[in-house]
């Protein structure tokens, strides 16, 4: 069996990018609480900086680019995902709501998840609570408890954010451990059981 | 005819030419659609499909009513639809509008049944997008029901029920027209269009190929396992838009300010992407015939092939230009190369004479024509009078 993946995805526009410093400082933690399971996983990073054009063609067209249709499937074969945003406006930026809006509906369900935001006070902290967390609700993904949120001032102060990420990926490994996502049937696969046959869908059978 | 059929279809779209500011009327893009299907045949084509919708900027809310008309001024051309809205339409009316077309026509009628892509026309015809399938599956039981029955007698949830219902007139000579079965993505009508043995047409514009790869290859799959032959034997339809000049700098010059601000994909990508991403072809017409030619390696060898050329505000005459080079330029190759390379087995385009000739071999036949549900033991107590004058007592 091949080593889990665990998709990073970060909407970090600087370069560099706090919020791609969390994400990193969050990938490590959860391989680290792996690790310690017994278990190796891979990481892999999908920033959507350099995507970003393309998931505007994609709504306009709902046609992914290669790159763009390359990072999405990174997401949905994932066994997990680390999913990181700059706050904008008391919320997730758009283009990373944008990004989890061209994946269709139902690919993410079950997916064990853990949420960081960045922002420059501690006072955008509620952003995941009030934006992140009901996305990823209606999304059905599993998001674990520790949500981080990593204000400017917490990188240069003894402010508990080694210790919020270390609890955040190790409840990220826990879940990943203990209840790993489900994968939907594909509806094109007629030799699996979960296919809908024309006499199913008539009431024949 | 040869195995295959090309032909154009259109979405109706009435859209602003970027090039001049203008915006052509409804009027004139309706007539501009019977240039083009005369256009169509005069350059030996083989098929003009109507497509259908209820809102603008589309145009064509009542395709039979253009189909006889064209009908009329044709000969050879085959009319079809792309598509007929299984959903919000009444399958009893698209029962006797396509049956009474088809007499009209002398057999040279088939359709494309589709879901229909806008949300607030379900609701306008009083029904709910989200029984998209399930309506697409009861209506359309109940249409070949109607086509191969005498008498329906019937009930669903959807429409309301029928009793000793005969579908007037009777499919010509007791052939129903050859159904499509069109559909972008949901597995649901690749395998329906299986069920039934019909044909399944992807439309292959707008969209990655990865989509009607993989629809096709459900489709041809289902189409055996229901027993109605091999999977190379079913019968696929694919669509493609093209734009053509002599040369590729002159067509990408041509219609770039067409397609950065079209309907659908204006916008969004560049020409360039959108052709790398899509089966849209913007070139000559040897390119035109190669990304053609390169559609069997991922659909299998197929039936039919039509282009959409009268999108996004293309004036009439640059369109009647591109059906032009289709018939003269690209159509003629296209027929000898996909049939250099087909193999024997693939069956031959429908055509209503080869599906008479069929169902007489085969005993599927209804009848003669004009009898078909007489000898089929349609109800024998209802001649005309009889029933008058029961109305007029019922009405008394």
């Amino acid at each position: 069996m091949t080593n889990p993946r665990i998709a990073v995805v970060s909407a970090g526009l600087g370069e560099p990018s706090s919020t791609k410093l969390l994400a990193d400082r969050l990938r490590e933690a959860t391989l680290a609480a792996l690790t310690a399971h017994g278990q190796h996983a891979e990481a892999v990073d999908v920033t959507l900086r350099p995507l970003a054009q393309d998931i505007a063609s994609h709504m306009l067209t709902h046609n992914p680019s290669e790159a763009l249709g390359a990072a999405i499937r990174e997401v949905i074969d994932a066994e997990a995902i680390i999913a990181v945003t700059p706050t904008f406006n008391m919320s997730y930026s758009g283009l990373f709501k944008s990004f989890f809006d061209v994946i269709e509906e139902g690919q993410l369900a079950s997916i064990p998840t853990a949420l960081g935001a960045t922002g420059g006070t501690a006072r955008h902290s509620m952003v995941m609570d009030t934006a992140m967390r009901p996305m990823f609700a209606y999304l059905k993904a599993q998001v674990v408890p520790t949500g981080v949120f990593a204000a400017a001032e917490d990188w240069g102060a003894a402010s508990g954010l080694d210790r919020r990420i270390a609890r955040e990926g190790q409840e990220l490994a826990d879940l990943m451990v203990a209840m790993p996502r489900r994968r939907e049937a594909d509806p094109f696969d007629e030799s699996s059981d979960a296919f809908v046959s024309f006499e199913q869908m008539l009431g024949h059978a | 005819m040869s195995s295959m059929q090309f032909g154009i279809f259109s979405v109706s779209d009435i859209t602003q030419d970027p090039t001049t500011g203008r915006t052509p009327t409804e009027h004139e893009r309706i007539k501009g659609w019977i240039a083009m299907a005369k256009k169509a045949e005069e350059v030996g084509l083989d098929v003009f499909a109507a497509g259908e919708h209820h809102n603008p900027p589309f145009f064509s809310s009542s395709p039979t009513t253009t189909l006889g008309y064209i009908a009329a001024q044709t000969e050879r051309l085959i009319l079809s639809t792309a598509t007929t809205l299984i959903t919000t339409n009444d399958p009893v009316k698209i029962a006797e509008d396509f049956a009474m077309l088809q007499h009209l026509a002398d057999g040279r009628v088939d359709l494309t049944l589709g879901r229909g892509n806008t949300g607030p026309v379900y609701p306008w015809f009083g029904k709910d997008i989200r029984d998209g399938i399930e309506l697409a599956i009861e209506h359309y039981a109940l249409l070949h029901q109607l086509w191969h029955e005498p008498v329906v007698n019937w009930q669903g949830k959807h429409r309301t029920p029928l009793t000793g219902y005969t579908s007037t007139p009777a499919p010509l000579d007791g052939v129903a027209p050859f159904v499509w079965h069109g559909s972008i993505r949901s597995p649901q009508i690749a395998e329906q269009a299986a069920y039934y043995g019909d044909g399944f047409f992807h439309n292959n514009i707008f969209w990655n190929k990865e989509h009607t790869e993989r629809m096709v290859r459900l489709y041809r799959s289902r189409f055996a396992h229901y027993g109605h032959g091999e999977p190379e034997e079913a019968i696929v339809g694919l669509g493609g838009q093209i734009f053509m000049k002599p040369t590729e700098r002159e067509a990408k010059d041509r219609f770039r300010p067409f397609f950065d601000v079209a309907p659908v994909y204006g916008h969004g990508p560049s020409l360039e992407d959108f052709e790398q991403m899509t089966p849209l072809t913007v070139g000559t017409p040897e390119q035109v015939i190669e990304k053609t030619l390169a559609f069997r390696d991922y659909a299998g060898d197929y039936q039919r092939q039509l282009f959409l050329v009268d999108h996004a505000g293309l004036p009439l005459e640059e369109v009647l230009e591109q059906i032009e080079i289709l018939g003269t330029e690209v159509v003629p190759v296209l027929r000898r190369e996909f049939d250099r390379v087909r193999p024997a087995g693939v069956p031959d385009a429908p055509t209503h004479a080869a599906r008479v000739a069929a169902a007489k071999e085969a005993g599927t036949q209804l009848g003669e024509q004009g009898r078909a549900w007489h000898e089929q033991g349609e109800r024998r107590d209802l001649d005309t009078g009889a029933a008058i004058a029961r109305q007029e007592g019922e009405v008394a």
